[in-house]
């Protein structure tokens, strides 16, 4: 099974809840954890694992041999994101704008463009504990994470249990990381700007068809709009968490909220139990 | 006229929450929404919407069943996977064009794709230009600069000195277009290890692109080592850390009623973000 765990609004607490419910379950599971954030990779702040393995991502841009272009202009005709300009006796590429798609080198007549690999971050992978663990990192000044969220994603292996940890927001990254979970948590806290992007992320995860649930963090100041919503929507608040100083000190030192505080592996169990009845009882409604 | 952004890397450090306040305090200034994927500011500044427009932005492929001769040329050459069984999944699909381009029966039509909204509004403390990206849609970095650029034309025809915008988190594609070209990036972080961690790399996208930083540390007093070791390694950066604002659940209250915090109460946060404006409109 996939869990993904998103937000819509940042510094909600994914991270918090991803790698707590990792570390709860690796007794009972093969576990593996998925940091997908690759613009800010977290988990391993927390899980602290030992990176076995370390492949850099790159996208294929176009690389044109200048010998046998005639500037014909096909290759900047074809491209959608503009990358390429071509002038009557010069052409120019700009990797940055490249989506990789590969169309230039394909349709130019003169067969004067190959796909070079351009490295845009990596994907280091390895374990902590018995937990299995793999993160990507977007190069500083590069645009584009879902290619390198896709290759994290390729690390997942097909038994026991697999959780993502998703970037916040409702855009592409997000989209690409969340795609094909069983599952997707929702972190929010109560407050407005909670509200707001939770409902974002909530009709995000519908378009994907995917069934989702809501962990509320940080209850104690705010409002309860969000469980208002929550109630309306018929969408089930899973765990809440309370506002407290001592889980934000944890936090603040990288410290998970289950090896600080044991006692919340329970909580954490039984937020399992809830997904697992939703995603079987989903499953057996679709099979009817 | 200068352009301040306000960055974080990391999610839910209080960038809104300032800005918010900035907006309060700052005058002679247009603000920006450049989160367009989760905007939030205008729950603070309730704006009264004067223009609403589309953001028609790239492409997706459709292929015309009746066309089609299933040769699967468009699924071999596809290189995000976005056709499946002849059909072409919206949400996977970059309009890149490339099935466009080969297929033999002129199956594929790409067609337009409406992304977004954007709005100019009206707020009690100056003009607002917000977005809203549609849900899981691509693009948010030219829906970004179109934000700006939107901005940039209200601040020069009514002569405002400043734009405020609020950026998004992270550091990738809407994060690169909130920043470049801006006069200065205020990076507002928390003293815990995720926050450092990713206050270090967006520090590194402010000096890829050559924009000038400077800190504010949010909630400092949650772990004051923390907060020393953010200080001593901005001095190590040449990057000043301007404010550092107490955690007072006060912020969080102030959110509830809709309010900038720093109309909500004159404690000690609003005394610092006060502080800050200052700093900025030097740095600036």
């Amino acid at each position: 099974m996939i869990i993904s765990v998103a937000s819509g609004k940042g510094g909600t607490g994914k991270t918090l809840v991803a790698t707590s419910l990792a570390l709860s379950l690796k007794d009972r599971d093969k576990v593996q954890l998925l940091d997908c954030d690759v613009e800010e990779p977290d988990a391993h702040v927390f899980l602290k694992p030992i990176i076995t393995r370390s492949e850099s991502v790159s996208i294929p841009v176009p690389k044109i041999d200048e010998a046998k272009c005639t500037y014909c202009g096909k290759c900047a005709e074809v491209c959608a994101y503009n990358a390429i300009a071509v002038f009557p006796k010069h052409i120019l590429t700009f990797p940055q704008l490249c989506h990789g798609c590969g169309a230039c080198s394909y349709l130019c007549p003169e067969k004067a463009i190959s796909e070079e690999g351009k490295e845009i971050g990596v994907v280091e992978s390895g374990y902590s504990d018995s937990l299995k663990f793999a993160h990507g990192r977007l190069a500083i000044g590069e645009a584009m994470a879902p290619p390198i969220i896709r290759q994290v994603k390729e690390q997942a292996n097909n038994v026991g249990m697999v959780i993502i940890d998703v970037s916040p927001g409702t855009s592409c990254p997000v989209v690409e990381a969340v795609k094909d979970s069983d599952f997707c948590i929702l972190v929010t806290e109560p407050t407005p700007f909670g509200l707001n992007d939770l409902i974002l992320a909530v009709e995000t995860v519908k378009q994907l068809n995917i069934p989702c649930g809501v962990v509320l963090n940080r209850v104690g100041v705010g409002d309860d709009k969000v469980e208002e919503y929550c109630r309306k929507e018929n969408i089930p608040i899973l765990l809440t968490i309370p506002l407290d100083t001592e889980i934000a000190r944890l936090y603040s030192r990288g410290i998970t909220l289950v090896e600080g505080m044991p006692q919340w592996q329970e909580s954490f169990l039984g937020l399992l139990d809830k997904i697992w009845e939703i995603v079987n009882e989903r499953g057996s409604g679709t099979k009817r | 006229m200068k352009e301040v952004v306000v960055l974080s890397g990391k999610g839910g450090t209080g960038k809104t929450s300032i800005v918010g306040s900035l907006a309060a305090i700052a005058q002679s200034k247009v603000l920006a929404d450049c989160d367009v994927d989760a905007a939030d500011l205008h729950l603070l500044l309730q704006p009264v919407t004067q223009q609403k427009h589309e953001f028609w932005s790239g492409q997706v492929a459709v292929i015309d069943e009746e066309k089609c001769t299933q040769c699967d040329l468009c699924q071999d050459v596809c290189h995000f996977d976005a056709i499946n069984d002849f059909n072409v999944d919206p949400i996977s699909c970059e309009g890149c064009g490339f099935c466009f381009h080969i297929c033999p029966d002129e199956a594929i039509i790409m067609r337009e794709n409406l992304s977004g909204h954007w709005f100019i509004s009206e707020t009690k403390y100056g003009p607002l230009v917000h977005a809203r990206l549609g849900i899981a849609q691509e693009n948010s970095g030219k829906l970004v600069a179109l934000v700006r650029q939107q901005a940039k034309q209200i601040a020069e025809k009514q002569g405002f000195n400043y734009i405020i915008s609020d950026g998004p988190p992270g550091i990738g594609c809407p994060v690169i277009s909130s920043l470049s070209g801006a006069n200065l990036a205020l990076l507002v972080t928390e003293p815990t290890l995720s926050g450092i961690h990713d206050l270090e790399r967006v520090i590194g996208v402010c000096h890829h692109f050559g924009v000038p930083a400077i800190v504010c540390i949010n909630k400092y007093d949650i772990n004051e080592d923390n907060t020393r070791q953010i200080e001593d390694y901005c001095l190590g950066q040449g990057v000043e850390v301007a404010t550092k604002i107490p955690f007072d659940n006060v912020v969080t209250e102030a959110l509830v009623e809709g309010l900038p915090v720093v109309e909500y109460s004159q404690g000690k946060v609003a005394q610092e973000i006060e502080t800050l404006w200052q700093r900025i409109s030097r740095a600036l």
